[in-house]
């Protein structure tokens, strides 16, 4: 149920906190995506409900990982020890729990996109970012990894880059793709 | 164009069709209308739709009408009752319910809220895959839409009905399309299916009554409504009526998802929809529902894709996301990418399935690559018999041992030609020496 207390702690009206003193570091989770969370929340009869939808947001506006400052700042949003939320974030594979590069392109390596030639878009898209498969760029531009079905299946082979689908590829629009990324 | 009749697609691919106004143009919000202004009962709509015969389309081909009425009598326990439509599809091969909430999201949120009156339901989640970011996007503008028309809310369509739809995202986890394992991941858990008994309409989200649904079943409700029984059992066989999206992928000329009635055979979807196999190749193998339902031998082909049909056939409909092999593709590889699947996708709970996927993984990864041995024909068998059924808390080591078994059953052949010939014949044995010595004599 609604922990008013933990609530109160990060609403408007709370008493002024430390992010007034030049001193202080800045919140890990911005004021905007606490209330943003804080509105999610209402969908729901258990605040708890909107940690997923919330490390999602996280993720996408908070560098592309999960730190884990921004693990135990949901933590004590949601009335949760850090622990269980670093259970969550871990059990899933979309959520990165290590820095990524600028852009996450993932291969779907599954029977549809295996059947018509993922590993070769895979090794294309391994050499024209410079990165193996799993691993980062060693100028952080991009991070490569291997995804499991997609729901693609039918405009196989397919990869994911930022968040958009590129269906029916070929290694050349691989190297196009990426190679203009900067 | 198809020679049967549709409708579950027929606005998909009308300019603008995920828009309110096309929606409406082309019967959008009747079915919902006849509903609440019409006098129907929630009763009654459950009664059209047990006989209407319409089954779940997520893959169990449960009946919808019955499902609904297992939701316990509102006057004798008052708890709140929650909707949870499925739209975690990530079986592989699958993927219809995209193309559903692409192109018709209006469709789904229609369905949803007849079935929300019929089990007089006050909320619905829909919980959206988290790799569906377009459907996603798609599906929330079309509930904006609907709830500045009145259609979403309170009081809809001034009939005292009231009903909030939600969206909601997840994570990339195959097993949160597993009914309970969605719940327990909507509840911002990690996504460990429960053991069944009890039941989601007696104990589902937050404790509370609940029915899972998935897009494609609930997007039929309001053509059954509109149209009645009678014209729902026009299509389709007696037992699996009405129509189907079938997915077909792998070696085919036309890859695509397709309205079809259920029962057409598996050879006239393939040659008259997906256009034959590529290439002038063969067709070697196929899979009739997703990969769990395992592969069948190109002889089994005429089979009828039906529930029933294919039961009897040993294998399932499942989610009619249907996949073709060519002559030059090999089951064992094939095997090896989706027992790795199933291994990278068990929650962990039952040692049968956490340990049961990662061994058959190995098992056919070492067949593949010419490190196996005669006897883990018999070893694969083992362990899937192992698994399932009915050994863990959830299908999911089902789905794993399920095309294993078939393996065994309809390729046994070709698993015993990759220990003999120390790899994989259609690949040269390549990780194999007498490959590597075949290529130096051949240099």
């Amino acid at each position: 149920m609604n922990d008013t207390n933990d609530a109160s702690l990060f609403s408007d009206d709370a008493e002024p906190d430390v992010a007034v003193s030049p001193e202080a570091p800045a919140p890990v989770l911005p004021e905007a995506l606490v209330r943003e969370f804080e509105e999610l929340a209402t969908h729901y009869p258990e605040r708890r409900a909107a940690l997923i939808p919330a490390l999602h947001r996280c993720q996408e506006e908070l560098g592309g990982w999960l730190t884990p400052d921004m693990l135990e700042a949901c933590a004590e949003l949601f009335g949760l020890e850090p622990v269980e939320v670093f259970g969550v974030a871990s059990f899933y594979p979309m959520f990165h729990l290590r820095p990524v590069g600028r852009h996450v392109v993932g291969v779907c390596h599954n029977i549809a996109c295996d059947l018509r030639g993922a590993e070769d878009i895979l090794a294309r898209a391994c050499s024209v970012t410079g990165c193996e498969p799993g691993g980062t760029s060693a100028d952080q531009r991009f991070t490569v990894v291997r995804l499991e079905c997609q729901g693609a299946c039918t405009a196989a082979p397919m990869m994911d880059v930022d968040g958009i689908y590129h269906e029916n590829l070929s290694e050349e629009d691989v190297e196009r793709i990426l190679g203009g990324m900067a | 164009m198809s020679k049967y009749e549709t409708y579950l697609l027929n606005r998909s691919g009308l300019a603008d069709s995920h828009t309110l106004d096309v929606y409406r143009e082309n019967e959008g919000y009747q079915a919902l209308e006849k509903v609440l202004k019409g006098g129907f009962t929630p009763g009654q709509v459950i009664q059209l739709v047990k006989d209407s015969g319409l089954r779940g389309r997520g893959g169990a081909g449960f009946p919808t009408g019955l499902k609904w009425s297992f939701m316990p009598d509102p006057e004798k326990d008052k708890r709140s009752r929650y909707l949870a439509v499925n739209a975690d599809e990530s079986e592989p091969g699958t993927c219809k319910d995209r193309v559903l909430m692409d192109e018709d999201p209006h469709g789904l949120i229609e369905g949803i809220l007849i079935a929300c009156y019929a089990m007089r339901v006050g909320a619905a989640y829909i919980y959206v895959r988290g790799e569906y970011r377009h459907s996603y996007d798609r599906v929330a503008a079309a509930i904006d839409e609907a709830r500045r028309a009145g259609l979403v809310g309170k009081d809809i369509l001034g009939s005292g009905f009231d009903c909030e739809i939600w969206m909601h995202k997840g994570a990339g986890a195959y097993i949160c399309g597993e009914e309970t394992g969605l719940m327990e991941s909507l509840e911002g858990k990690r996504g460990h299916p429960r053991p069944k008994p009890p039941f989601p309409a007696g104990f589902g989200l937050w404790g509370q009554p609940t029915t899972v649904n998935n897009v494609e079943t609930l997007q039929n409700v309001p053509y059954v409504i509109l149209r009645g029984a009678d014209w729902f059992k026009s299509m389709g066989t007696e037992k699996s009526p009405g129509n189907i999206l079938v997915g077909i992928s792998g070696h085919v000329v036309r890859p695509g998802v397709y309205e079809l009635p259920l029962g057409l055979s598996a050879k006239e979807i393939l040659d008259d929809f997906a256009g034959g196999i590529w290439k002038g190749r063969q067709l070697k193998a196929w899979i009739p529902g997703g990969s769990s339902t395992g592969f069948l031998p190109a002889s089994m082909i005429g089979v009828a894709m039906d529930h029933d049909s294919l039961k009897e056939a040993g294998s399932m409909l499942g989610t009619a996301a249907m996949m073709m092999l060519d002559e030059t593709a090999c089951t064992v590889r094939s095997m090896e990418v989706i027992s790795r699947f199933y291994e990278h996708e068990s929650c962990g709970q039952c040692s049968q399935c956490r340990e049961g996927t990662e061994w058959l993984h190995q098992i056919f990864r070492r067949l593949e690559h010419g490190q196996g041995r005669l006897e883990d024909v018999e070893l694969l068998s083992s362990l899937a018999s192992g698994m399932a059924p009915g050994k863990t808390i959830c299908a999911l080591a089902d789905a794993a041992a399920i095309p294993t078994h078939a393996i065994v059953k309809h390729f046994r052949d070709e698993m015993e030609a990759h220990v003999t010939h120390k790899g994989c014949p259609l690949r040269g044995g390549d990780d194999s020496t007498s490959a590597r010595k075949q290529v130096e004599v051949n240099a």
